[in-house]
């Protein structure tokens, strides 16, 4: 029989850090013991940030992005050439980009890929959004889809590109090919065989 | 528990941070699920891939467990298919509808023809009109074959055109005549005197593989067509 350590709020608190990605239960335990240990400095700042997160949390009626304001800030930054949109999968990725800091435009978050398996169809993604964005009157020029180079993402990637056809713009997408870093001998056949096919003049 | 089998991905779900459960049609045990630990691994995202082959070993401490897969590459086709929307509609085709396939029964046929289609799909050969008899052969195995050997009224083995939606049986051109309207058309090449298809007859063949799916396998289950097979279609 496994005796109880420490209160229930406590244990409630390990439990709910436990659901956090990264986190098992030991790992759980060691960060709440921390946070309990440093109640001024990190415990009480972490709730109050938590709980004004919690109420001001939005998701973007324009691009599907994250952010405590609707449109979000990356949608009103003025700075940004609204010219371009960069489509991708999940909040994550935009995040992705940003941090490398490879663009200067603006997003879409589609919200998954079509999947079969999952269930998942068109109107399930956040794609009517897009074409919307992308129709009559708008400055859009060009449409980068840097969504997965799976099977799922690249399926969602020709349903996109055919859906904005008709539309006066150019489709893009990410090349596929190796890292930086990557050593031939590493990779699998399919990423050298596509970045031979896109290979391209020194 | 333990085997080792060769097999094609058909999908994988996503399984916690790190693992995903994969769903794979082997060869002699049949279509099985199991969990890949580090599926979402750099090294294992390219393998793990609908359309790839595979050398996969499945464990389990008991048999009627969910069970973990060890994957090792053997032929990665999806890379080279990915690109064309065509064949990748083809592809996603496929692996969606050998997911109707009941779990842990040998479907050895339907292995063999499921590589021959996707090879066919790799190459960029005639894959439409081998898809067209790989969903006869998925309705076979899934016991709503089609008896196209012979005309149901005459038992006529050649001159067949029809198929009837009802029995799932072929009619002759002359006994179908009276009731060409409510009947399928059965393409020449899915007969016995076979030759090579054009453009309407893989429609056709699609339209009467479709009809028995959507009748027998689909409907029954609440199920939607792949919206890929529609894609397929409309780019034929």
């Amino acid at each position: 029989m496994s005796r109880r350590i420490t209160g229930p709020e406590i244990e409630r608190l390990i439990q709910l850090l436990a659901r956090l990605p990264g986190l098992g239960p030991r790992s759980a335990r060691r960060a709440a013991l921390h946070l309990v240990k440093n109640r001024e400095k990190l415990l009480g700042p972490l709730a109050a940030s938590l709980k004004e997160t919690e109420e001001k949390v939005l998701v973007c009626s324009s691009c599907g992005g994250i952010d405590t304001v609707d449109p979000c800030t990356i949608c009103t930054d003025d700075r940004r050439d609204a010219s371009i949109i960069c489509v991708v999968e999940e909040v994550g990725d935009l995040w992705a980009l940003e941090r490398a800091g490879a663009l200067n435009a603006l997003y879409h978050v589609l919200g998954g890929t079509l999947s079969a398996i999952e269930g998942v169809g068109p109107d399930d993604l956040n794609i009517p959004s897009l074409i919307s964005r992308c129709g009559p009157g708008s400055p859009v020029k060009e449409v980068i889809i840097a969504v997965n180079a799976t099977v799922e993402g690249q399926a969602t990637a020709h349903y996109i590109t055919d859906r904005l056809k008709d539309f006066d713009l150019t489709v893009s997408r990410l090349a596929h090919g190796v890292p930086v870093g990557g050593e031939l001998d590493y990779l699998d056949e399919g990423t050298l065989s596509a970045a031979m096919r896109q290979r391209r003049p020194f | 528990m333990q085997w080792s089998d060769e097999g094609i991905i058909l999908g994988v779900k996503r399984h916690g941070e790190t693992s995903v459960i994969a769903d794979v049609l082997t060869r002699d045990h049949g279509r099985y699920l199991g969990l890949v630990r580090g599926g979402r691994s750099r090294v294992q995202r390219p393998v793990l891939q609908a359309g790839n082959s595979v050398a996969a070993v499945w464990r389990a401490r008991i048999e009627d467990h969910l069970g973990g897969f060890v994957l090792e590459p053997v032929k990665l086709r999806a890379a080279s298919i990915m690109d064309d929307p065509f064949r990748l509609a083809g592809l996603m085709t496929l692996t969606a509808l050998a997911q109707l396939l009941p779990e842990r029964e040998a479907h050895r046929r339907l292995h063999e023809a499921s590589l021959l289609v996707l090879d066919q799909l790799e190459a960029d050969g005639v894959w439409p009109a081998l898809l067209v008899r790989w969903e006869m052969g998925l309705l076979e195995e899934l016991g709503f074959g089609l008896d196209i050997a012979q005309c149901a009224a005459t038992g006529a083995r050649e001159g067949l055109a029809y198929v009837s939606p009802k029995t799932g049986r072929a009619v002759s051109l002359e006994a179908g005549e009276p009731w060409k309207d409510r009947l399928l058309a059965l393409p020449a090449f899915l007969g016995t005197e076979g030759g090579s298809p054009d453009r309407a007859d893989i429609q056709a063949g699609f339209k009467l593989t479709g009809y028995f799916l959507e009748r027998h396998v689909m409907g029954p289950r609440g199920v939607a067509m792949p919206e890929a097979r529609d894609r397929v279609l409309g780019n034929l």
